[in-house]
């Protein structure tokens, strides 16, 4: 018994041991959380860059309010954000925070109805659906925009997102700039106060009651729609172009002027052939790297990820549903990163 | 190992389970403080639950909770009543009524998400026909669906502790009722049930307190709208559930407040119900020893 103790003790500390062997030997390591959005292009972007650099990136995809308030509490290298940061909330922060665009990702509006028919909304249809105003699929404004399309007088059963979500954000900042009832309303923000409709947890909750219920909408991401073969609605632009959503329609939606720090919602912007209910998500890191005992290579590594995220790592967007960003916000990108300090000296 | 030693270490893991209970309930109003300040007493009559506008009223999750849980009682009463009294009267195999009881403690160790997702794929399409039929949108989820659903989880706490008091009634009434000509129905109705009134009532709040706290499931069929309901069929939510759908991504403090403050008033709600369905079996207990 005591021979058997003994040797269950050496066992255990041989494998403390060789763990964290393995750990000193993983070098570099750098930690993220936040947005579940961008999470499986991210998954793909740091594998990828761990087999070419051997830095071990961990993402852990806990939402954008969890990813931004453990930037606040200094708890990670990097936070995952699909809205940014108020100026009313900079000072929660005990530093500068900067935001480095990553991907550009679009809500698209899905529905399911006997036949699958392609049909065309305006912002306008849209936000009186989700209003109430509009109850039937038969109703004069949708055959208005859908001529030769045979519409059933069914209710319109509009869906939501119940758990607070970037998509909602992003929906709700293009029903706002859409329609002023929309905005004095309901408003815009992670979640509002819906005036009809079911909720339903995450994209695939969505995704799945609109799959299950005939005469439904809702809103989803894009690969949420493209995953589930759901029929998705060809919006009406700011340009008045009928554009439907893609990724190289989702990239042109952010191929505008920006402002210096990307912090710009995507609704309905002037981009000629840009999806309409377009958004970029953004990776939020401290201005100044030095804190909290950050070694400067930490740092140097976490600058040369994002240097290499918007650069190499674009290519992983497409085929995963997220579009790449356009040059001139990888341009913006650049300068926001190469102003990324450690002890007031430049890191690139 | 001495005997005063091996009581501490025991006494200090009761102790633990009473600090934690406190840490808890202490959690709870710390953090809803900021709503108490801000609302007082009218956060429990709010109608608005607005995270735009940033103003959060109990009174539609109060309503959808309470509806939910007695729509429920109401649904499984005959059921579990009836399991219970075939257990704890008719089932005198020892072999049956053990078979019996283990089916029905079966039926409360299926997780709750299981019991959400079998409401999903059955129920709800059962209640969108009713639905179409009734004139309503057929959302199919909503307060029926979650009411029909929660009637099933909480039949095993109301038939097991039917069947446990109808098991304690003494053989001399019994046969007292059955030797003054009573039929065996008659025997049970008048002189079982009432012995036992205070069981059922036990069994009552108990499977009440598991219908107001059920989260998962609940979340699932309820159809996760913050507006008032105002029918069976309405879509709503429970305390249990908007809390579950919106406490992750909460913007603003006095958002995460607010849920704290229904995670708050939840807590004692069925603390409460749980503390006099456990006083009334104890109760029923020391009078039928």
């Amino acid at each position: 018994m005591k021979r058997f103790r003994t040797s269950a003790v050496i066992a255990i500390l041989v494998l403390i041991g060789s763990a964290a062997m393995a750990f000193g030997q993983a070098g570099t390591s750098l930690l993220g959380a936040g947005a579940t959005f961008p999470a499986p292009l991210y998954t793909k972007m740091f594998d990828v860059y761990a087999s070419e650099t051997g830095v071990k990136v961990n993402y852990q995809g806990i939402g954008s309010s969890g990813g931004l308030k453990n930037v606040m509490d200094r708890v990670v290298d990097f936070g995952g954000s699909d809205s940014f940061v108020k100026d009313a909330d900079f000072a929660k922060y005990p530093a500068a925070i900067v935001h480095i665009p990553a991907t550009v990702g679009a809500v698209v509006m899905v529905y399911n109805l006997p036949g699958s028919p392609s049909l065309r909304l305006t912002g306008d249809i849209i936000s009186d659906i989700y209003l109430g105003n509009i109850t039937k699929w038969n109703d004069s404004a949708i055959k208005a925009v859908n001529p030769g399309i045979a519409l059933p007088g069914t209710p319109i059963m509009p869906v939501y997102r119940s758990d607070g979500s970037g998509t909602t954000f992003n929906f709700t900042a293009y029903l706002s700039s859409v329609s002023t009832e929309w905005k004095s309303k309901v408003g815009n923000a992670n979640s509002v106060s819906w005036p009809i409709g079911q909720g339903a947890a995450q994209n695939s909750g969505v995704a799945g009651v609109v799959k299950q219920t005939q005469g439904s909408i809702g809103y989803v991401e894009l690969a949420y729609a493209n995953q589930n073969n759901l029929t998705v609605a060809t919006l009406k632009n700011a340009s008045g172009n009928w554009i439907q959503p893609s990724t190289e329609s989702i990239s042109a939606a952010a191929s505008i002027k920006m402002p210096k720090d990307t912090r710009i919602v995507l609704a309905n912007t002037a981009s000629p052939q840009g999806y309409p209910i377009s958004s970029l998500t953004w990776i939020v890191v401290y201005q100044d790297q030095s804190y909290g005992g950050r070694s400067r290579e930490q740092a140097k590594a976490l600058v040369n990820l994002l240097w290499w995220m918007i650069h190499d790592g674009q290519k992983y967007a497409a085929p995963l549903d997220y579009a790449p960003l356009p040059q001139s916000a990888v341009k913006d990108a650049e300068d926001i990163i190469e102003n990324i300090t450690y002890g007031g000296q430049k890191l690139r | 190992m001495n005997d005063r030693r091996y009581f501490r270490i025991l006494s200090g893991a009761a102790l633990v389970i009473l600090l934690l209970f406190a840490a808890i309930l202490l959690t709870l109003v710390v953090d809803s403080l900021p709503t108490m300040q801000a609302y007082g007493l009218s956060f429990l009559t709010g109608r608005q639950w607005n995270p735009v506008t940033q103003e959060f009223g109990a009174l539609p999750f109060l309503v959808g909770t309470l509806l939910t849980s007695f729509v429920a009682l109401l649904l499984s009463l005959p059921l579990s009543l009836s399991v219970g009294i075939v257990m704890g009267e008719y089932l005198r195999s020892p072999f049956l009524s053990k078979a019996m009881s283990v089916f029905i403690n079966l039926l409360a160790s299926i997780p709750s998400v299981v019991y959400g997702l079998w409401g999903m794929t059955t129920v709800v399409p059962l209640v969108q026909k009713l639905e179409i039929a009734a004139g309503f949108p057929p959302y199919g989820v909503g307060i029926l669906s979650a009411a029909l659903v929660l009637a099933i989880m909480i039949i095993p706490y109301m038939a097991s502790l039917t069947s446990e008091v109808m098991k304690r009634v003494p053989d001399s009434i019994k046969d007292g009722a059955l030797a003054l000509g009573a039929t065996r129905q008659e025997m049970v109705t008048g002189i079982s049930l009432p012995y036992i009134r205070s069981g059922i009532a036990a069994g009552v709040l108990l499977s009440l307190g598991r219908a107001l706290g059920e989260t998962m499931a609940v979340t699932m069929l309820i159809g996760n709208a913050t507006r008032m309901p105002n029918s069976i069929f309405s879509l709503g939510n429970t305390l249990a559930s908007v809390v579950a759908s919106q406490f992750n991504e909460a913007e603003s403090d006095l958002h995460r407040s607010a849920m704290m403050a229904l995670a708050l008033i939840l807590f004692l709600v069925s603390f409460l119900t749980n503390l006099i369905g456990r006083k009334i079996v104890g109760k029923s207990e020391a009078a039928n020893v």
